[in-house]
């Protein structure tokens, strides 16, 4: 059997394919800024004194990293919904994209912690730096432009993984495709053009963080590697 | 209305047996394609190198989801009905192959470079340099990672409830439907991915400790 492809039946629907991408785009961007901050936080708790916050901690970044994504958004989702608390589902969207990432984004940053050789805190210490300096000077920022790579590269990962927040119906790139092959009956063309956008996206936010890295990291810049 | 009971449950039983089927389907196909990306990637033709790193590429550019629609509603297009599972499977293969052969890939060519001169000076052929020489090497080096993205297609079989298969997600998404406890149902499903995930990272974490006992750093 032969078949035809049509990609032209697709054309009335280009606005709505660059809407739902530049959805998936803003919903990346809003969990790559909340994810990095919850994972910041969990990868310093997990080095904390409190044995109960190091646990609570290790505790979400393990049950995260062990269960589906789908399923935490269906827990989170309907589970809200079910205790009355309607949030829009864009916001859903982004929720429980926020707290997937945020367990990811902690457990590579605490990698990145502990490459920190405790040399270095104790000298940040007989120098007398506060608390807050050495996490910040010492720990922080040498750990996250180690571990940059890594960590850009689970934000691409979050991007395609958006693609499931589809199933609560948020209006992103995938639920366009749904939505356009129910009426134009061209499921394999609309599931194709889909996929290169994603691709695309993938690739524009590789070379987005690569530029990033290049202006917010300078030593990086200037030796091309880090530290 | 009712609450969740013992039939509820043993149900979700059953699909978690739905899930482990279609993980192991997926991740054998996946290592058998796995294995010939992985040669394809440190193949000495370069066309052949740069055609596997473009699929590489390409499937780890598109989300899984978008994937098994292109399988589910694609090959109907050309005629070949295919079941739910048998969509989700070659989907997961597909993801499989490309990671797996990205990872093997770093694994064999982390094998020093003399072992393998070393071999050619022997006379061996490149098939029995690979076979005797970098693979027993390189295996070791594999295994944790391996063991670690098993967790992964484990979890990303969760997709397939999407076109219908009911494994463990379809099947508390069914249960839900009908008793909308979202919070009790969704927990326990997550609680079962959690059993079958957990003790697989733990084994995947020891299991590169072991490897990097040498350099291991006092905890």
């Amino acid at each position: 059997m032969r078949y035809q492809f049509d990609f032209g039946a697709l054309l009335p629907y280009w606005s709505d394919f660059l809407d739902g991408a530049l959805t998936t785009l803003t919903m990346t961007a809003f969990a790559v800024v909340f994810g990095l901050v919850i994972g910041i936080l969990c990868a310093i708790g997990r080095r904390s004194a409190s044995p109960l916050l190091q646990r609570l901690c290790g505790f979400y970044v393990e049950l995260i990293r062990n269960t589906p994504y789908i399923i935490q958004i269906f827990f989170i989702f309907f589970g809200l919904s079910s205790i009355g608390l309607r949030l829009p589902i864009f916001a859903a969207a982004v929720l429980t994209l926020v707290v997937n990432v945020g367990a990811y984004t902690a457990e590579i940053v605490r990698a990145g912690m502990d490459t920190i050789h405790p040399g270095q805190i104790e000298a940040a210490q007989a120098l007398g730096l506060s608390q807050p300096q050495i996490y910040w000077d010492v720990i922080l920022r040498p750990a996250l432009e180690r571990v940059y790579p890594a960590l850009t590269g689970q934000f691409v990962l979050m991007m395609l993984a958006s693609s499931i927040t589809s199933q609560i119906s948020a209006e992103e790139l995938t639920a366009v495709a749904n939505n356009v092959q129910s009426f134009s009956f061209r499921a394999f063309e609309t599931y194709i053009v889909v996929a290169v956008l994603y691709l695309a996206l993938a690739v524009l936010l590789k070379l987005a963080f690569y530029g990033f890295g290049q202006l917010i990291f300078p030593r990086r810049r200037r030796l091309g590697t880090p530290l | 209305m009712g609450g969740f009971t013992l039939t509820h449950f043993l149900y979700l039983l059953q699909a978690t047996g739905w899930t482990v089927v279609l993980t192991l389907l997926a991740f054998v196909l996946g290592c058998l394609a796995g294995f010939l990306v992985m040669l394809a990637r440190t193949a000495q033709a370069r066309w052949v190198r740069g055609l596997s790193g473009l699929y590489v590429d390409v499937v780890q550019g598109t989300p899984l989801l978008i994937v098994l629609f292109l399988i589910y509603f694609g090959l109907a297009l050309f005629g070949f009905e295919l079941p739910a599972i048998v969509a989700a499977a070659l989907s997961l293969m597909i993801y499989c192959s490309a990671f797996l052969g990205e990872i093997w890939r770093g694994c064999v060519q982390s094998v020093p470079r003399t072992q393998t001169e070393a071999s050619e000076c022997l006379g061996l052929s490149r098939w029995q340099t690979l076979r005797d020489v970098v693979l027993p090497q390189a295996m070791r080096i594999a295994t944790p990672p391996t063991v670690g993205f098993l967790v992964q297609v484990l979890k990303n079989t969760s997709l397939a409830s999407v076109v219908g298969f009911v494994e463990l997600t379809r099947a508390s998404q069914v249960i839900n439907n009908s008793l909308f406890q979202p919070f009790l149902v969704f927990g326990i499903a997550g609680l079962l991915y959690f059993a079958l995930c957990y003790p697989l990272s733990r084994l995947s974490r020891a299991l590169e400790r072991k490897l990097n006992g040498g350099r291991r750093q006092p905890a």
